[in-house]
């Protein structure tokens, strides 16, 4: 049966919701070679139909068809597959920040690596035009309410430096009472928890 | 969302590509040479004029289309009256799930094959009397998660989006103060990773009282 392959590859990416599973190396280029040969077939089978007009009743035009069915789901299929990876990789620049924990970065093909540092770039040159000083993006999700808010370290991140200048020590379970500003990151990242 | 679903199918859409691997039925209207492997159960090189086959519904909607259709598209059962009458007597006892994993998808494709209309009838009906059910359901969600499983993938997504909405105006009318959170993926990302280094402490855990009270079992388990 035709395109197998590329429904599996769709199957499997359907599965992992907020995840990637790893790139399938093997799938893609089985699906690959599978459209290739469909395709080969054709212009061979389009040949032999274009200079043999004799045998009108069993017209090759169906199977011609048929195949051209295959090639074009598979496309889709292969198409999907690579954008909607691509889509979720946006997602987790905005959730996780500019470096991904290395399970996930170990999931990703080398085009996608190369495609996700160019996004941050690309990003990140965004974020420095607006205004004068350029604005962060990915802060104040929510309108503030105070200045300082109290937070819990939720592991043990080791060394932070503020804005000011002052260095804090964050270990894991210690309480610390900070400006909005510097620690809504972290708290996107995990690190933190805010407490009311 | 990371794979966002939507209910228009775009040509990326997942849920798509998955609903149109659904098979129906169908019957060939022309020979067609060389394309004896779409009929596992013929050992012929050619598929003859008049065979009934069971295909993707992508294969077949691509066939039974323009000027010369190849083949002629057949409703599948759960489309056809006795399973219509089924649906008007009661929709909300049907197990929907067990029709069809994409029921309103697949139906909203192959009711352009039907020529009374009734399909497209039935697909309303179905989804308006469910409707009422599957909001109370998504209000309740503590309620038996077993009703769940009647759902089809759209009434699903529906449910599941009931169910947040609910949770985030309750969220929102119990306190108004909005804490800040981490951000979904990062959150689930954590939750897997703990997921995993449990599983692995089990697996050693198991295998040291393996190791202590039946050694044999693990040797003869290893040769």
């Amino acid at each position: 049966m035709f395109c197998e392959k590329a429904y599996t590859l769709i199957k499997e990416l359907s599965r992992s919701e907020d995840t990637l599973p790893p790139y399938n190396t093997e799938l893609v280029t089985a699906v690959i070679n599978e459209t290739k040969h469909l395709r080969d077939q054709n212009e061979e089978d389009a040949h032999t139909s274009n200079n043999d007009d004799s045998n009108a009743g069993t017209s090759l035009l169906p199977t011609v068809r048929i195949r051209h069915a295959a090639v074009k789901r598979n496309v889709r299929c292969l198409l999907a597959y690579h954008y909607n990876r691509i889509r979720c990789l946006r997602t987790m620049r905005w959730e996780f920040g500019s470096i991904l924990p290395a399970d996930i970065k170990s999931n990703l093909s080398a085009s996608e690596i190369e495609w996700f540092s160019r996004y941050s770039r690309t990003l990140a040159a965004y974020m420095r035009s607006i205004g004068e000083e350029g604005v962060n993006l990915a802060v104040d999700l929510r309108p503030p309410k105070a200045m300082y808010i109290e937070v819990r370290c939720l592991t043990d991140y080791g060394k932070f430096e503020l804005n000011d200048g002052s260095v804090i020590l964050l270990k894991k379970d210690s309480r610390h009472y900070l400006p909005r500003a510097e620690c809504e990151e972290l708290i996107r990242q995990g690190v933190f928890q805010h407490i009311d | 969302m990371p794979l966002p679903t939507s209910y228009y199918p775009s040509y990326y859409s997942i849920d798509d590509i998955l609903a149109t691997q659904e098979r129906v039925p169908c019957k060939f209207l022309v020979n067609v040479p060389k394309m004896g492997i779409l009929n596992p159960s013929a050992a012929e090189t050619d598929l003859e004029v008049g065979t009934s086959l069971e295909l993707p519904l992508w294969l077949v909607s691509e066939m039974s289309t323009g000027r010369q259709p190849i083949v002629q598209l057949e409703l599948p059962k759960i489309f056809k009256q006795t399973y219509q009458e089924i649906l008007k007597a009661d929709a909300c006892a049907v197990d929907l799930h067990k029709f069809n994993l994409y029921f309103y998808e697949l139906g909203s494709y192959v009711k352009h094959f039907d020529s009374h209309g009734d399909v497209h009838s039935i697909l309303l009906h179905t989804f308006k009397t469910r409707f009422r059910q599957l909001l109370d359901l998504a209000d309740n969600s503590i309620s038996d998660p077993s009703v769940q499983q009647k759902l089809d993938t759209l009434e699903r997504k529906v449910f599941k989006e009931g169910c947040n909405a609910r949770t985030k105006l309750n969220e929102w009318l119990v306190q108004s103060g909005v804490t800040m959170e981490a951000a979904n993926m990062v959150v689930n990302h954590k939750k897997r990773k703990r997921i995993d280094i449990q599983g692995l402490f089990d697996a050693f855990e198991f295998t040291n009282m393996m190791h202590k009270s039946v050694p044999i079992v693990i040797l003869a388990y290893k040769i």
